[in-house]
């Protein structure tokens, strides 16, 4: 038997608030993941050829379907599951970064960590030519490597701000015309692969290179949720955080790690898809509103862009983009908006 | 219940690099008592409190926690012993007073808890006690900087701790909500034993409130003890270079200074 919701004592007001709050940025969320399901859903069906939901879910349940079979399963799925996991996994390292950092400009792309990857991963491809795990291994060790230094350089009395942001910036310039540099003088470049390594693209994918992100993400994505709690609490200041309880030092090192490796998978797999780990928080931010975790808004956020963006380059324009065009197009005026009003705040967020 | 813990530095030396700040400090904080802590500008209060609250570790020497390094202990279990309501915590943009004030209650939560009703009491009677219920639902940004003082506070308190550290918590006040700040958290000690150690910028108000006042220079600890043995002309011109007649306070009968400044001085400079 329940009781009648009417005899029930009302909440006071602090819980109502409460759950309403909770209630609500549950509700955003759920939004988002209905939005990814969609359009990962869409970017199965449409293409040259348009294909049902049902001849779509019947090919992903491992049916033979003539034509479908081939198209979806081994053409568009590959590249549908990248930009979902791409997305997210640039979405979710993303907002940690700007959630520990308290600086939305604070993303791995801007702050060269990606550039750290993708210059990796660019020259073992066309330089050394090995394969695919270990290309996922250098961009790895670079992008860490990569993070380090930034981190060593900004690094003053235990003070993290401007420095680091402005530090990163320098970085990820250097390291992008390293991609640049590598692309043009190699003998056999192409512009798909050019294009990949400059801007990220799902061209080409195949399962030998979405597997490795999709492992990946399925192993750190927990590790960085099962730190959200701390990570929120970071918000207020080392001093309040570890008052709380944070383990701060500890806490950050894991994020970071995981973070990183994160967005070194994605950009092994995809290249660097610019922006999206930039523009995912703020979005998500957006979307569900204050007070709770953005991790797994970020996420959705994330994989939304990256599938809307390649839906429309693929679909829309009479020319082929590749994604990280598109969503650079989206990102470009949003970074100029933050770094004008980060020069008048003072470079507070 | 609570005169039980102790909070003991002994012989500590702090800094930030290579820099020491505060070298070879001893203090012993009474259990049960509030004690204020004064000093000049820069001359380590902060980082005092930060290490005894286990963000900084020592160079040298330790802090005691009920008699073990405080620095060896989990950062859970001291969390829920000892709160550190810092000299300008931040919060996350359009946070609303209510969540910020459940954080309070981080340290008593495990990973994947559920509120409990002991935690929704917590909450709720620290922002009875802080007269913040009426804010709840409000976005801590848009709050007086006094309204907002009472917020973080409420958040400390929630933490519900027996012993709370709080630097220069009414920096940002008018009179008014500065000695409503000090009643609540006299009331808070005299109700509940809590034992509470705080930096305080006025002089005046750290003598009213103190039942133990500290007087700090340099890094060092200069002087310890009741407001009325530490606070006389000569600790004040030690502590702030600063010539002062100290005077009975006619309110409270505790001691009180009295700037000598260039001017304005009705009997001849060089009187006191
Ligand atoms: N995070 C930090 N990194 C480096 N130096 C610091 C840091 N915090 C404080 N200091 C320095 O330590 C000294 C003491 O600071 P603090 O303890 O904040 O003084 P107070 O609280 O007494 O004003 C100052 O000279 C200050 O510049
Ligand atoms: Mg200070």
């Amino acid at each position: 038997m329940r009781t009648a919701p009417a005899t029930r004592p009302a909440p006071s007001p602090l819980r109502a608030g409460r759950r309403r709050r909770a209630a609500s940025r549950r509700r955003a969320a759920a939004l988002l993941g209905v939005l990814v399901l969609a359009l990962f859903a869409l970017s199965l069906m449409v293409g040259q050829t348009f294909y049902g939901p049902g001849e779509v879910w019947r090919v992903v349940l491992g049916q033979d379907v003539p034509g479908a079979s081939f198209t979806v399963g081994t053409l568009r799925l590959p590249r549908a599951v990248l930009g979902l996991v791409a997305g997210a996994s640039l979405g979710i390292a993303g907002v940690t970064f700007q959630t520990m950092l308290r600086n939305p400009l604070a993303s791995p792309d801007i702050i060269g960590i990606s550039a750290g990857a993708s210059a990796a991963a660019v020259i073992g491809i066309v330089v050394l030519r090995v394969d695919e795990a270990l290309v996922s291994g250098m961009a790895i060790v670079a992008a860490l490597v990569t993070a380090l230094v930034i981190y060593l350089l900004a690094y003053r009395d235990g003070v993290l701000g401007t420095r680091l942001i402005l530090i990163g910036i320098g970085i990820a310039a250097m390291l992008d015309s390293v991609v640049a540099y590598v692309i043009v003088r190699a003998a056999a470049w192409d512009l798909q692969v050019a294009m990949r390594w400059l801007t990220g693209s799902l061209n080409g994918a195949t399962w030998g290179i979405v597997l490795p992100l999709v492992v990946a993400a399925a192993v750190l994505m927990p590790v960085l949720l099962a730190q959200s709690r701390q990570l929120d609490l970071l918000q207020h200041g080392d001093d309040t955080a570890s008052a709380l309880g944070v383990r701060v030092e500890r806490t950050r090192l894991t994020v970071i790690v995981a973070a990183v490796a994160l967005i070194a998978f994605a950009t092994a797999a995809a290249g660097p898809i610019a922006f999206v780990a930039f523009l995912a928080g703020p979005i998500a931010a957006r979307v569900v509103g204050p007070g709770g975790s953005l991790m797994v808004p970020a996420a959705l956020t994330g994989a939304l862009l990256v599938l809307a963006a390649d839906l429309a380059g693929q679909h829309l324009f009479g020319t082929r983009y590749p994604v990280g065009v598109i969503t650079g197009v989206l990102g470009a005026p949003y970074l100029v908006y933050l770094l004008v009003r980060t020069n008048r705040a003072g470079g507070s967020l | 219940m609570t005169d039980s813990h102790t909070l003991v530095a002994e012989h500590v030396s702090l800094g930030y690099g290579d820099r020491t700040v505060v070298d070879g400090l001893d203090l012993t904080v009474p259990p049960g008592r509030i004690t204020t802590i004064v000093g000049a500008n820069a001359c380590g209060k902060s980082t005092l409190l930060r290490a005894l609250s286990r963000l900084l570790a020592p160079s040298q020497g330790h802090v005691l926690l009920d008699g073990k390094a405080v620095h060896t202990q989990p950062t859970k279990a001291v969390a829920r012993t000892m709160g550190l309501l810092p000299q300008s915590p931040l919060a996350p943009e359009g946070i609303a007073v209510a969540d910020l004030v459940a954080r309070g209650r981080s340290p008593h939560q495990r990973m994947l808890s559920r509120w409990a009703v002991a935690d929704e009491q917590a909450v709720e009677e620290a922002l009875e006690l802080t007269g913040t219920t009426d804010l709840v639902d409000r976005s801590v940004d848009e709050l007086s900087g006094g309204q907002r003082q009472r917020v973080w506070i409420a958040m400390a308190l929630a933490q519900q701790t027996d012993i709370l550290l709080l630097d220069e918590p009414t920096t940002f006040l008018d009179i008014c909500h500065q000695i409503e700040v000090l009643d609540l958290l006299t009331d808070l000690n005299r109700t509940r034993g809590t034992t509470i150690v705080m930096v305080l910028h006025d002089l005046n108000l750290a003598a009213r409130y103190a039942d133990h006042l500290v007087a700090m220079c340099g890094g060092q600890l200069l002087a310890g003890g009741t407001p009325e043995e530490v606070l006389t002309a000569e600790t004040v011109e030690r502590v702030f270079g600063m010539r002062s007649e100290v005077v009975a306070d006619p309110v409270s009968g505790k001691p009180m200074v009295l700037p000598i400044g260039r001017h304005h001085s009705a009997q001849p400079v060089g009187h006191a």
